[in-house]
């Protein structure tokens, strides 16, 4: 109640002119309990306080959070917990900083010792050996420097030697375009050594931070506080601060990476929330604050995240609910037909989006797994043909679904893939399911999804779960290496995990040559299995017939039963021998999208291999003829270990195909 | 809004402020009078007002308050202000 986000009298008219802007808020976070509040005055433990933390708070209780912590330990750490020592080298106030940064890691796992110097001293303290900075011993460095003061550094005194040579001084500013108001080439070159001067001291700043402190250095990127002079095209008058502001910070990010130096990128983050919301020039006239405190707990987060991200405390994987998460409605309700995914609806869209982020995140080296209540085999429906999916069975490591409680399951999947239940987010649209996670494991990282799919990704990104370095060879070595032992555990368990899943399923195919009784129900499904079928071939009544009564050629019918029923005729293959009377081609191959991922391919394949030799062939040919919709079986005869012919047809020697395993058993019926 | 509501809502923010619920604040209360209220305090204050109350601080509000009486009649009036702008 006394955290809850005051309501704004309605009753009275706003105006930007006078309304606060709104803060830049912890959104990923659940919104304090009402009993905060009491249990803050309660806490006494690191792990509660830690807990605390993991709420959507405000400035005001980061502040009283940050009391109650320093109240409890002071400068010693907890027990057991992560220490950090930070060391923040400030040019204006940064004491309403500290309680987010010790919040902000503390929400991390991290308990921290804060080192603010005094006002405006921060170049002396770095150059004082043996002075005070160096007895605090900081393992992080933050460089928070306002615009202003380092922008004063172009002045006639400020600017350092130039480090840039030619290509740095004419890749602003002064241009091949001789047609530039205002003079722009004569002082673009001059505003790019001023510049050149600025990156130089900046640089040798960071260099004396990890020389003679030993310490990671994280610098803050420059807010964009100045007023415009010219507008929209202000890059033209490079001399102006607004202009010079945005050239550093686009050259801080290479010179960072060279220097092994982090940005916390306090630029991005203002151009979110607008710049109000980060910076009130009222605040900085009267106490020096460049950033608002209103910010301040955003900003204790992206430093945590930076710290927690160097000891390797990120997590690495995100764990996707399904139905109303990945896709809109209920698969084993609404079916293929009626989930809500793809292009058709915006809502379809929206899930579709979520999907292209998850998967993007996977490319770059975050581990997707699948934790649904559902029957495996609804769940796995959509991943195998709906085309509106982005995310393919490939991109998921561990794949649980099931009716068992997702806890139990996220349990799994992190020993599964060898990783600690610390290291996992889960991503759940239903609120009674992430607070079940968040009460039973709350190692885990649950999200507040918002309740529109569209904010699904921007809110895992805002909150800098997998916030990644990956700078140093070593670095990449190790993910490798990693990545390398992960894909073979997941391999391993995968393929026991893929055979016990189908074992448990408890299938029986029943097959049949094709028979009269069978002759619409045939029609119907050539006439309407888009996706799963070779060459599309629609067959009417007459030709089914015809095939029927043809006792040379090859007619398969299967049906698939498993532990939950019947799931009807699953599978239709046809062929007849070629002219030379030795191939027996198939002109149809086509399955249900129900019953794939259970490897009824093979136990297909071996029965019409049976039937070629049955007949007297000796050779299957396999036609693969591309349609709008069947891209997903491209692969289909290779699979089974056809051969290339080239021109889309495949081959098969009956004589010694060889046995692969089928999770099933095989009756004629 | 009323000086009354005002009141009651600035103890909150106060009592929020330094974890004091038994703080009592009558329009004579100076930062003197509460442990704590110091300038960084102040300004943590007078932004978590601003919030608070829907309003935004100018430069020269932002200038030392004397008193809890004095932070109300700037925040009624700035309430105030914004009904008439209206």
């Amino acid at each position: 109640m006394e955290l809850a986000r005051p309501i704004p009298d309605q009753s009275a008219p706003w105006s930007a002119a006078v309304v606060a802007p709104a803060r830049p808020g912890l959104n990923w976070l659940p919104p304090p309990p009402a009993d905060w509040g009491a249990r803050l005055r309660a806490a006494a433990d690191w792990a509660e306080l830690t807990a605390l933390a993991r709420y959507r708070l405000d400035a005001l209780a980061t502040l009283r959070l940050d009391r109650r912590m320093r109240a409890i330990f002071d400068d010693t750490p907890p027990d057991g917990a992560v220490a950090a020592r930070v060391a923040v080298l400030a040019s204006s106030t940064a004491e309403h900083l500290s309680p987010s940064l010790r919040v902000g890691l503390a929400r991390h796992g991290i308990w921290a010792c804060v080192h603010t110097g005094a006002y405006g001293c921060y170049a002396q303290e770095l150059l004082d050996e043996g002075g005070a900075l160096q007895a605090f011993r900081p393992d992080t460095v933050l460089f928070a420097l306002d615009a202003r003061h380092v922008a004063a550094w172009s002045g006639p005194n400020g600017s350092g030697p130039g480090e840039a040579g030619p290509n740095g001084a004419g890749s602003n500013g002064a241009g091949p375009n001789g047609t530039r108001p205002n003079g722009a080439r004569p002082e673009g070159d001059e505003a790019a050594g001023a510049e050149s001067g600025i990156l130089h001291r900046l640089t040798g700043q960071w260099r004396r931070a990890r020389d003679t402190l030993g310490a990671h250095v994280v610098q803050q990127t420059l807010l964009p506080v100045f007023p415009r002079l010219m507008g929209n095209n202000e890059h033209r008058l490079p001399a102006g601060q607004a202009s010079l502001v945005e050239r550093l910070n686009a050259r801080l990010r290479d010179l960072a990476d060279r220097e092994g130096v982090d940005l916390l990128a306090a630029d991005v983050w203002a151009a979110r929330d607008g710049i109000a919301a980060w910076y009130d020039p009222a605040l900085w006239h009267r106490a020096k604050q460049e950033v608002h405190p209103g910010a301040a707990p955003l900003y204790g987060d992206l430093l945590a995240r930076l710290v927690a991200a160097r000891r390797g405390r990120a997590k690495k994987c995100l764990v996707l609910d399904l139905d109303n998460t990945c896709w809109g409605g209920t698969i084993g309700d609404d079916g293929l037909d009626g989930i809500q995914l793809g292009p058709g609806s915006a809502m379809g869209e929206a899930f579709s989006g979520f999907q292209t982020y998850a998967r993007d995140l996977s490319r770059r080296g975050v581990i997707l797994a699948v934790c649904s209540k559902n029957d495996a085999a609804n769940a796995l429906e959509p991943f195998e043909c709906h085309p509106g999916m982005v995310l393919r069975r490939d991109d998921i490591a561990c794949f649980a679904a099931n009716w068992t409680d997702k806890a139990t399951n996220l349990r799994d999947i992190a020993a599964r893939l060898n990783i600690g239940l610390d290291s996992l987010v889960f991503a759940d649209d239903n609120p009674a399911e992430r607070d079940l996670i968040r009460r039973e494991l709350p190692e885990v990282a649950v999200p507040e999804l918002p309740e529109d799919p569209a904010l699904f990704a921007g809110t895992i990104a805002d909150a800098g779960y997998f916030e990644s370095l990956g700078l140093t060879a070593e670095d990449q070595a190790r993910t490798g290496q990693y990545r390398a032992n992960l894909a073979r555990e997941v391999a391993k368990t995968e393929a026991t995990g893929l055979e016990s899943f189908l074992r448990d399923l408890d299938m029986e195919l029943r097959w049949s040559r094709w028979h009269r009784d069978g002759l619409k129900r045939i029609v119907q499904l050539t006439g309407k299995t888009n996706q799963f079928n070779l060459t599309a071939q629609r067959l009417d009544e007459a030709a089914v017939l015809d095939l029927i009564q043809d006792e040379n050629a090859l007619t398969l019918s299967l049906r698939l039963l498993d532990r939950f029923g019947d799931n009807g005729i699953a599978g239709l293959i046809a062929g007849r021998f070629d002219a030379a009377g030795k191939d027996i081609v198939l002109d149809l191959w086509l399955m249900s999208c129900r019953v794939l991922g259970r490897g009824m391919e093979q136990a297909a394949l071996n029965l019409a291999v049976a039937e070629a030799k049955r007949l007297g062939a000796e050779r299957l040919i396999g036609i693969y003829r591309p349609s709008a919709k069947n891209g997903m079986v491209r692969d289909h005869y290779e699979n089974l270990g056809f051969a290339p012919m080239g021109g889309g047809r495949w081959f098969l020697p009956v004589a010694d195909v060889p046995a692969r395993p089928v999770f099933m058993r095989i009756r004629e019926g | 809004m009323d000086q009354d509501t005002i009141m009651s809502r600035l103890t909150d923010l106060f009592r929020n402020m330094f974890d004091d619920d038994a703080l009592i604040l009558t329009p004579d209360t100076t930062a003197g009078d509460v442990p704590g209220w110091d300038s960084m305090a102040h300004i943590a204050l007078m932004v978590e007002a601003e919030q608070r109350f829907g309003v935004k601080f100018q430069t020269v509000e932002m200038e030392e308050l004397s008193n809890v009486g004095e932070f109300a009649a700037l925040l009624h009036h700035k309430i105030g202000d914004e009904t008439r702008a209206r």
